[in-house]
């Protein structure tokens, strides 16, 4: 029958074709070769450090151009990149000059001047570019050429967090002069003077460099770099199982079965950022400060990493990260004692006198709103976690989410909230001015209303200042400031873990030419603080 | 004829109109902006202000609407994502989204109908109730967790990668191999994709040749002494494969509109996950761009089912 032998085919040809597939793929072991694949969970949208915002467009970013200095690798301080050595002269309009190294050559050969930082400069301040940068430049008076080598700017007041926003990536302006930065083909084909080379960018699926033979620091030992665009982390394990990814960002939950793996090897260190939970101080519930420090006794802030982020957090006292030079160790985190909290509002007045349970003053009970976003399960749990906590207190909250946009504008923006968990993710450098300054109430980033004058004041002049001594003392007496104040309950600052196939080494050559192996070290300023020495041997790896 | 195809046309593009007028208002409307989406400490609010204003997005929303219209036409509509034009954008992924559906569709189709057709055979039997299983089975399996338990049983099984359209470490591989790679990444997600489809399609083809071979002309068929298999596989089965013509029309568009949650589980760069980044972020142009297209594929399948039905089925006429 004719018909009904071509029903059947079609089905054996599937099987057939699904029977070769899988002797092909059980008979594959996977080759070593000496590259290294980053998983990534977004897609990168402009490769140009000029434009780019998000993560993953940054981390290439990083690898195709170069600032003029970058940080050291303890993020005090900073060392040339394209800069052999600057120059800072303080004075009421501060000038830093640059000493650009020569010799270097734009991955398309060109030379690198003093013009392209110029460039730069000018593109940033350019209000049609549409890049959030500018304002890290907003107190910059001019930049001059003074030769093809030599750059200098000057500010209109001293403003210290400015020299770090020079390590921003630097343009070719041979490339770029004609074109509209926004829409030109460079944000997809970049040409920089970084170690590595753009090659190829397939949407959605990955973002292939390779090897800089002509970088100034002499060429990256490694071939070629891929970033694989993986949406979801959970995939992402799967790809290291198969070796189809060398490096990824490890959440806490999978650190227990990826630290089991024998070919990975699992680094962390904490992150540049924190969760809080934010006090709205219009709300008279909030003014009091016995209150806000009785509600940071009783809660269980150990209790919160160890059942929501698996341990992998550390307790901060203030809105410092806990491994950095600006932050206090001599101020310790408020130590979780209910009984303490019970004390401290009963001074402020909070008594259950109507045994209900729940605290009241003046016939008002104790209730107030805690609200996050929604879409972030780590917020989600500390709230839920925190409500019980309180409960416990005799302290009545009512926890709710709203979707982001909603949750910003309706109320953060509009400071209609009684209480918000957040997080902040900062920049190596201490200013975060826009957090805690008063002037940042109405338009800033201080939505909960912070007012105290005394770190107003040091705030001001620790933007002014650039010795760094001087500075990380200011620092300190902020930090001890807020930490008596308790504006915010510091919940945790997580700690960032991440997986790496054991194959990769530093590979060092000593004066004599002889090549070492050494294992590779999570630094403070990164695990690829280092990226350009990093190898895969062919034989066994013997460390030294 | 022409009469009707005029008309129809004519009423197609009213709808289109209607369509991208009401999705821009729900999408524009939506709360959240493009760009406010950051809570970047290190930015000043009048930059974001600025921003805003290079994107038009401080004019009156029915500028807007045109202002996209005319860009849409022009070339000119850039993401707000990547400042990339948006057509570009969304070709670069058509086919790989293509590719994957038209894949998944062909398992659909020469697995489903063979299966229907031989449970219907005979009816109740253990082979039948069998498929009846299985076909609840599929239809209420969510496809995202059985995909996730695939993907972890074959890497644990063979230890070979299944994410993306290939493998990333080919080197040292044959042509014949790198094809075979290809399949096999092609393979997976795809009967994955089609498990929802071939459970369905099988009850309908099954239930739809049950109905048939009740008729009389089959009766006749068989009175007039042809045998049981031509009865069976001829006259019965074309009459009742009739009805998936209507399945046609919602082919067409099923074809380009990406799915969202197989091409995020299998990281397949399609215009799903393009479509869901958009939404996230945002990013009108590419949005309603995606929305347009699909609206267009919609009403072109519906109106290629019409004209179908009319050459299939000599009972149907258009005036």
């Amino acid at each position: 029958m004719r018909i009904k032998t071509l029903l059947l085919f079609f089905p054996l040809l599937f099987l057939i074709l699904l029977g070769i597939n899988i002797i092909f793929v059980s008979s594959r072991p996977t080759p070593i070769v000496n590259q290294l694949i980053i998983s990534s969970i977004g897609d990168a949208s402009y490769l140009n450090p000029v434009l780019a915002q998000d993560s993953a467009s940054s981390d290439i970013n990083s690898l195709v151009f170069n600032g003029l200095i970058k940080y050291n690798r303890d993020l005090q301080g900073f060392v040339g990149d394209l800069a052999e050595s600057w120059e800072i002269r303080p004075g009421p309009e501060p000038e830093i000059t640059f000493y650009l190294r020569r010799g270097v050559l734009w991955h398309d050969g060109k030379p690198f001047s003093a013009e392209d930082v110029k460039f730069t400069f000018d593109k940033i301040m350019d209000e049609k570019t549409q890049t959030v940068r500018r304002s890290d430049y907003e107190l910059v008076k001019k930049v001059e050429v003074v030769d093809p080598y030599t750059f200098r700017v000057i500010y209109r007041q001293p403003f210290s967090p400015g020299l770090g926003t020079w390590g921003i990536g630097i343009l070719p302006k041979h490339l770029l002069e004609k074109e509209d930065i926004n829409t030109s083909s460079f944000n997809r084909n970049p040409v920089g003077t970084g170690p590595f080379r753009f090659v190829e960018w397939v949407s959605d699926e990955k973002i292939v460099l390779e090897a800089n033979p002509r970088y100034f620091e002499g060429r990256p030992h490694l071939d070629r770099i891929i970033y694989r665009i993986i949406p979801e982390t959970s995939l992402s394990e799967m790809e290291l199982l198969t070796k189809g990814v060398d490096h990824y960002g490890v959440l806490p939950h999978q650190y227990r079965r990826m630290s089991e793996i024998p070919f990975l090897k699992i680094y962390s260190q904490p992150s540049l950022a924190y969760t809080y939970i934010g006090y709205n101080l219009r709300n008279p519930l909030f003014q009091d400060k016995r209150v806000r420090r009785a509600l940071t006794h009783a809660i269980h802030r150990e209790e919160i990493v160890q059942y929501v982020l698996y341990g992998f957090g550390r307790m901060i006292s203030g809105p410092f990260p806990s491994h950095l030079w600006y932050y206090n160790p001599n101020v310790k985190p408020l130590p979780y004692d209910p009984e303490k909290a019970k004390k401290l509002l009963a001074e402020a007045g909070w008594r259950d006198t109507d045994g209900d349970g729940v605290l009241d003053k003046e016939g008002k009970p104790f209730r107030f709103k805690l609200i996050t976003n929604s879409g972030n399960d780590i917020r989600r749990d500390v709230g839920v976690l925190v409500q019980r906590q309180l409960r416990e207190l005799g302290i009545d909250v009512i926890f709710e989410t709203y979707e982001w946009s909603v949750f910003l504008k309706n109320f953060i923006n509009a400071k209609h909230f009684d209480a918000c968990i957040l997080g902040w993710s900062l920049s190596p450098d201490p200013d975060d001015y826009m957090i805690w300054h008063s002037s940042q109430i109405e338009k800033g980033f201080n939505f909960i209303s912070y007012v105290n004058p005394e770190a107003d004041r040091l705030w001001e002049e620790g933007r002014k200042e650039y010795d760094l001594e001087r500075r990380r003392k200011i620092y300190w007496r902020i930090h001890e400031l807020i930490a008596e104040d308790q504006p915010y309950t510091f919940l945790f600052s997580p700690i960032g873990i991440s997986a790496l196939q054991k194959k990769f080494v530093l590979l060092e050559r000593d004066s004599s030419g002889r090549e070492t192996y050494r294992p590779i070290q999570m630094e403070k300023a990164g695990l690829m603080y280092d990226l350009i020495k990093w190898y895969v041997p062919r034989g066994p790896v013997m460390e030294k | 004829m022409a009469r009707f195809l005029f008309r129809r046309l004519l009423q197609l593009l009213f709808t289109l109109i209607g369509i991208s007028i009401l999705s821009w208002i729900i999408i524009t409307q939506a709360p959240g902006s493009p760009i406010a989406l950051t809570m970047d400490p290190k930015v000043s609010p009048k930059i974001i202000e600025q921003m805003e204003k290079n994107y038009d997005l401080d004019k009156p929303i029915y500028q807007q609407y045109f202002l996209w219209l005319k860009k849409l036409f022009t070339g000119k509509l850039y993401s707000f994502k990547d400042g990339r034009p948006v057509l570009e954008k969304i070709a670069e992924r058509i086919w790989n989204t293509l590719l994957l559906n038209l894949v998944a569709t062909l398992i659909i189709f020469s697995l489903a109908i063979p299966l229907g057709v031989f449970s219907a055979r005979r009816p109740y039997s253990f082979l039948d109730n069998l498929g009846t299983f299985g076909a609840y089975l599929g239809l209420s399996i969510p496809g995202f967790w059985l995909a996730y338990l695939v993907i972890l049983a074959t890497v644990k099984l063979f230890g070979y990668p299944v994410l993306g359209l290939r493998s990333f470490v080919i080197e040292g591989l044959s042509t014949p191999e790198i094809v075979l790679d290809r399949i096999w990444h092609l393979l997976l997600p795809a009967s994955i994709m089609a498990i929802h489809g071939i459970a369905g399609l099988s009850r309908y083809t099954r239930s739809s040749m049950l109905e048939v071979v009740r008729q009389d002309y089959i009766r006749t068929a068989k009175s007039k002494g042809l045998s049981e298999e031509v009865v069976y596989y001829k006259h019965a089965l074309r009459n009742a494969l009739l009805p998936i013509i209507t399945l046609f029309g919602f082919l067409i568009p099923g074809l380009i509109g990406g799915s969202i949650i197989m091409e995020s589980v299998f990281a397949w760069p399609g215009i799903g996950r393009l479509a869901y980044q958009a939404v996230l972020a945002r990013d009108y142009p590419v949005v309603m761009t995606i929305l347009t297209i699909s609206a267009v594929l919609t009403l072109i399948g519906n109106f290629i089912a019409d004209l179908l039905y009319g050459v299939a089925d000599p009972r149907i006429r258009y005036q």
